[in-house]
């Protein structure tokens, strides 16, 4: 398969992700849209190191890091979930809700 | 002796420190006795030196590094010699009678103001040795600035006066103005001499050809310091307003000590003044001119101490007329003699005020002579000393000046003379106003009068005594030969002068008709102002050229007009433009702009999570765009 059509889908993948993290208020679908965002992103990595591989057959080490890439991406979005997600349930106990327009709580 | 050099500045200077520290706390006996007794320590401490110098010994002291830099080394060190042991004995003399005298006129002060007044006066002696003692012109200058301060906190002594408190400003002002030239002057040396030291400038100005610019712009440099500090024309309106302070300073620093600072100063640097003559004709005019002017002011006023005031500018111009013509031995006589004369007058007149309860108009005097036989008669010797009338000392010092200045021009004598003629008549008109005649105070002033406790005689009767015999030191060639003590004692200082440029001696003959005519003329004088004044004073109203000068020539008006009008008008137009026009303009402004900036970019905080993602995702496609389309 042509290394655009990854391309497409991922920035296809990124743009929605964006446009939730922009359109939603729902905090966490906001998250979930950050994940496909990450998401998005390691699917990039992953198609170009799977291309760098094949284009250089005699280096069993072409496009490695990418894929190292991917999982170090991979263990700071799982960390960085749980602490989110922790945040999201303070925030649902104090004020009932997870609308991120309360978070401006904290101008005032 | 000379490792004890230092304690004769060392003594005064404890005197300071401790009044000053303790002065609510000392009773008056002791802050006066403690004043008193520093400078009499003093004294004995300078008598003793004088014995070491007259007896060929010259002492030069260095205490330690004051200034180090580069090449320039200016050490904290005392060079005492036949000049500056002449002013040692002077200004310790003078100063512990006046001390004496202060005990007693200052007694009506409260405690604490008594020591402050005793501590300034020993900071004065202190400042007024450090200033002839110093080895180079730093120290000096470091002492030239001491006395300026304490003649400016004595002159604000009773700084509950308004008036008293601008007359200290107006001294300290001017002082500061002759102050620059003098500082400009040491940078100067520094710049083509490379040193201060006054044996290294002197040698090294000896080395120079006579009249070479270097030397003319120093030497005009130091007569302006000396013109602000021995109110000298265009300088001096400063000092008969100092007459604010008390008498007995007026005594000491406005008549004896300070205002010959400048004196000693010309003196001390005789060498760049014969180099220089164009600045030697300048001191000379000044002099004669100032001479002229202070005398015709003195005439016509009716304060008893500005009468004096005006007199010491006068008699200080004759000094620098000494000094313009070459005879710096007479000036230096005329230096001591008139300490001991104007100082026994300034008490003296001190005295008559005390009795008077503080009226200082001598219109309203008058017939004091039975009342106070001591201060009479020694203000009587003081008038005949400073009018020139031989045998008494002022008409041996003048006469040497006069002498001098008729060899070097005709018209110089004349002027002086004229300025003498005009001594003598404001002198016994204001003896004869004061003290013959009929009382013309208050009943309440009448059984006030009295003559004034020992404390106060005993040094009018000392200064009486000097100012009678000093003359003596000085006796003219024409006399006796070789009689002249001072001449052969300063020999040494001026010796290099005298080679450079021999003073014009004038033949015998001619010297008597100018000895008969100055001091015959000054005899009639005396004698008609004597007769004129005695039975009536001159209370009418003065019009045409008596009211000019009864108003002092108008020059504090002019100084108002053509230095202080403009000087405000500048100032007022950078307050209003430049200050408030332009620098407020730009401290405000900045101010403004960084407030109104900041309000702008609060809307930028909003609070919302949404606005940050989306000021965050447009940041991140500007830089995308950045990064893949502009930048190349």
């Amino acid at each position: 398969m042509p290394i655009e059509r990854y391309i497409i889908l991922s920035i296809a993948l990124f743009c929605i992700g964006i446009a939730g993290v922009l359109i939603r208020r729902n905090a966490i679908i906001v998250f979930m849209c950050v994940e496909l965002m990450l998401n998005a992103v390691n699917l990039m990595l992953v198609a170009f190191s799977k291309m760098h591989h094949l284009k250089n057959p005699g280096n069993p080490m072409a496009g490695i890091d990418g894929q190292l890439f991917v999982f170090f991406i991979m263990v700071v979005a799982a960390a960085e979930v749980s602490v989110g997600l922790a945040i999201i349930v303070m925030m649902f106990r104090n004020v009932h809700s997870v609308d991120i327009n309360f978070l401006n709580r904290l101008k005032h | 002796m000379n490792q004890l050099v230092y304690l004769v500045p060392l003594f005064p200077l404890i005197g300071f420190i401790v009044n000053g520290l303790f002065r609510n706390k000392l009773p008056k006996a002791v802050s006066g006795g403690l004043g008193t007794g520093m400078v009499l320590f003093s004294f004995v401490l300078s008598v003793a030196l004088f014995n070491d110098v007259r007896a060929g010994h010259k002492f030069n002291l260095t205490l330690f590094d004051f200034i180090s830099v580069d090449k320039l080394s200016i050490p904290f060190s005392f060079q005492v010699d036949q000049l500056s042991s002449i002013f040692l004995l002077i200004i310790t003399g003078v100063g512990f009678l006046i001390h004496l005298y202060s005990t007693s006129y200052m007694h009506e002060e409260t405690k604490g103001h008594y020591a402050r007044y005793f501590s300034y006066l020993n900071l004065f002696i202190f400042s007024m040795l450090l200033l002839v003692m110093g080895g180079n012109f730093v120290i000096m200058f470091i002492g030239w600035e001491g006395v300026g301060l304490c003649s400016y906190l004595l002159i604000g002594y009773w700084f509950k006066n308004t008036d008293y408190n601008n007359a200290a400003k107006k001294a300290f002002v001017m002082n500061r103005i002759g102050d620059l030239g003098f500082l400009l002057a040491i940078f100067m040396m520094v710049q083509h001499f490379g040193s201060v030291n006054f044996t290294e400038v002197f040698s090294k100005a000896g080395q120079l050809h006579m009249g070479s610019g270097v030397l003319t712009a120093i030497a005009l440099l130091l007569f302006l310091g000396a013109t602000g500090k021995s109110a000298q024309i265009p300088l001096y309106t400063w000092l008969p307003d100092a007459m604010a302070g008390p008498t007995p300073v007026s005594a000491l620093i406005h008549a004896a000590t300070m205002v010959t600072a400048g004196i000693y100063m010309i003196a001390r640097s005789n060498i760049l003044y014969t180099m220089a003559p164009v600045s030697q004709t300048v001191v000379a005019i000044t002099g004669l001119v100032t001479a002229i002017l202070a005398a015709t002011i003195a005439l016509k006023q009716n304060d008893i101490k500005k009468v004096l005031a005006y007199s010491t500018v006068s008699q200080l111009g004759y000094m620098f007329v000494g000094l313009g013509v070459g005879a710096y031995t007479g000036a230096v006589f005329h230096v001591m003699t008139h300490a001991f004369f104007k100082a026994l007058l300034f008490l003296g007149a001190g005295s008559v005020i005390h009795a008077m309860r503080h009226e200082q108009d001598i219109r309203y005097m008058g017939g004091l002579k039975k009342k106070l036989p001591v201060t009479h008669i020694t203000f009587l010797i003081g008038c005949i000393a400073i009018a020139g009338i031989p045998p008494f000392s002022g008409f041996f010092s003048k006469d040497e000046i006069l002498a001098a200045a008729w060899g070097q021009n005709k018209i110089y004598w004349i002027v002086g003379v004229l300025g003498a003629f005009m001594t003598a008549w404001y002198m016994f008109r204001l003896y004869a106003t004061t003290f013959l005649g009929k009382f013309r105070g208050t009943e309440e002033q009448a059984h006030h009068l009295h003559e004034s406790p020992a404390a106060m005689t005993i040094p009018l009767i000392v200064l009486a005594i000097l100012a009678a015999i000093a003359g003596f030191l000085g006796v003219p060639e024409l006399f006796v030969p070789d009689a002249h003590a001072l001449e052969q004692f300063l020999h040494p200082i001026f010796a290099r002068s005298e080679e450079l440029k021999a003073t014009h001696a004038v033949d015998h003959g001619t010297e008597w008709i100018l000895l008969i005519v100055s001091a015959g003329g000054a005899l009639v004088v005396s004698i008609i102002a004597w007769m004129r004044f005695s039975k009536k004073p001159d209370f009418e109203k003065a019009g045409g050229l008596a009211k000019v000068v009864e108003n002092k020539w108008y020059v504090d008006e002019l100084y108002d007009r053509i230095i202080i009008a403009p000087v405000n008008w500048v100032g007022n137009f950078f307050n209003r433009y430049i200050e408030k026009g332009l620098i407020d303009w730009i401290v405000n402004g900045s101010g403004r702009a960084v407030q109104y900036s900041s309000r702008q970019l609060r809307w930028m905080q909003s609070g919302q999570v949404g606005s940050y993602v989306l000021l965050m995702v447009l940041g991140m496609l500007v830089f995308f765009v950045v990064q893949f389309f502009i930048k190349k």
